[in-house]
């Protein structure tokens, strides 16, 4: 029977969390939380916090009020070992330009301790769909073609946690539909998602919950008709307020 | 430890890599203390003779300018396309990549510094190369105090918009006393009646000092680069 992993978990849990940048409020009390299998949307304007939550999600930025709780450790107290437990695709996308997609991926698989790094980045490259291009350095790389393998960087350790900040920036529809199926596999594979997103039509009807994100704190997102409807409806009333 | 060292190795051989395709650090740098060595020649060699005792200041200015320079760039890589955060998100002890950037930047600065000590040794006459082991323990030793306090501010500055201003203010008045050591103990050493005995003692200051910074810098870098 395996061992459980002391680190790992099923659920994260938001709790007040508050994060200041001088005195701008990026996140204002802001209180959530999230199982394995579920894939759940943060929604909101430019400027509403969703990329600061993300990043407090990851543990890179610490929050100035509230705690984060994996399972029932927060990241103090549970370590560098939880990071083994997240994945974050970040707007801009983590890669080297210089080196190829082949490169990038074994370097992190590197840092992840994966016990085979050149497998576990040869399979990334195929389910990128950069497997012929895998030498190439990725500055010649279109937009859509460097997300994509971002995309399997974030996921090469397997994370628990996989959070994603505009996952489909510069897809076409093919790697769109491909990315919808890989978030599908990952909730079927018990892993939780966080991901924000403009891109409304798209993930209407993948995700399992959406939360909206408006100056910094969580607005209900209400209503009926599509997610597109119900966001600029709950956009209006928070306009009108 | 075994961890440790695999980590800030898989950094050096990133950072080596990158080094190897765009050449950008390596011959900006070299260019640099070349051009800094020339100039102060045009100012302190009269008459085919150089003035007495500026070789040693001479050569730890190209060093520290060079390598401020260096420093600068150092974690720009890391913050272009926000590499630096899938580096903190990896399940590593953050100072291990702190000192694989470190070990990167050294491997850099001793090609630089190879070549401006010949250079100096040739156009200011000074006889650096008479006790070599001492020389090469005063210019092992500055170095990694000047590139261990400099690694820290330059990952510390990634983020600020003024980094390029900021990090020689910050630097250079935390780093006078490396540059002083330095100076000083290739002195007595190129010195006409040379006391290795002052030489012994700026190298076990230097020691002390790298032992001290590094110490700091490996203990602050994980809290530094929590945003």
């Amino acid at each position: 029977m395996p061992t459980p992993n002391p680190v790992d978990f099923e659920r994260v849990a938001v709790t007040g969390v508050s994060r200041h940048f001088g005195r701008r409020r990026a996140l204002s009390r802001v209180t959530f939380d999230c199982a394995a299998g579920e894939i759940v949307g943060l929604l909101g304007p430019n400027g509403a916090g969703k990329s600061t939550l993300l990043s407090v999600l990851a543990t890179l930025a610490a929050p100035s009020a509230g705690s984060v709780r994996y399972g029932e450790m927060t990241a103090g107290e549970a370590g560098t070992a939880l990071r083994a437990h997240i994945g974050f695709l970040s707007h801009d996308l983590q890669l080297y330009p210089e080196l190829s997609a082949r490169e990038n991926l074994e370097f992190f698989a590197g840092l992840h301790g994966l016990d085979d790094p050149r497998r576990a980045a040869a399979d990334a490259l195929v389910r990128a769909g950069l497997d012929d291009r895998a030498d190439d350095v990725v500055e010649g790389f279109s937009r859509g073609m460097r997300q994509r393998l971002a995309l399997e960087r974030a996921l090469l350790h397997d994370p628990r946690l996989a959070l994603f900040d505009e996952p489909f920036t510069g897809l076409d529809e093919a790697s769109c539909v491909k990315l919808v199926d890989r978030l599908r596999g990952l909730r079927a594979g018990r892993r939780i998602v966080v991901l924000a997103t403009h891109d409304l039509d798209v993930v209407d009807g993948l995700l399992d919950r959406a939360l909206l994100l408006r100056g910094g704190r969580l607005r209900p997102l209400g209503g009926e008709g599509t997610l597109r409807e119900r966001y600029r409806a709950a956009v209006a009333t928070g306009d009108a307020r | 430890m075994r961890e440790f060292l695999r980590v800030a190795w898989l950094v050096v051989r990133k950072d080596l890599r990158v080094e190897s395709r765009s050449r950008e650090l390596l011959f900006t740098t070299v260019f640099f203390a070349i051009s800094c060595v020339l100039v102060f020649s045009f100012g302190f060699v009269r008459g085919g003779r150089a003035v007495e005792g500026a070789a040693a200041g001479i050569l730890w200015i190209a060093i520290a300018f060079s390598g401020t320079l260096a420093l600068g760039r150092a974690f720009e890589r890391e913050r272009h396309h926000d590499a630096l955060r899938g580096l903190l998100l990896a399940p590593v002890a953050r100072p291990a990549i702190y000192v694989g950037k470190l070990a990167g930047l050294l491997l850099l600065l001793s090609v630089v510094e190879a070549i401006v000590t010949v250079m100096v040794a040739f156009l200011f006459e000074a006889p650096l190369f008479r006790y070599p082991v001492r020389l090469f323990a005063l210019l092992s030793l500055g170095t990694l105090g000047f590139a261990s306090v400099g690694t820290l501010f330059s990952a510390m500055l990634v983020r600020a918009r003024s980094r390029a201003v900021l990090l020689p203010v910050l630097l250079y008045p935390v780093t006078i006393p490396v540059l002083i050591m330095g100076v000083s103990g290739t002195a007595v050493l190129i010195d006409p009646e040379p006391n290795l005995a002052m030489a012994r003692l700026w190298i076990g200051l230097l020691f002390f000092f790298d032992a001290v910074f590094l110490t700091l810098a490996l203990w602050t870098f994980e809290p530094v680069m929590t945003e």
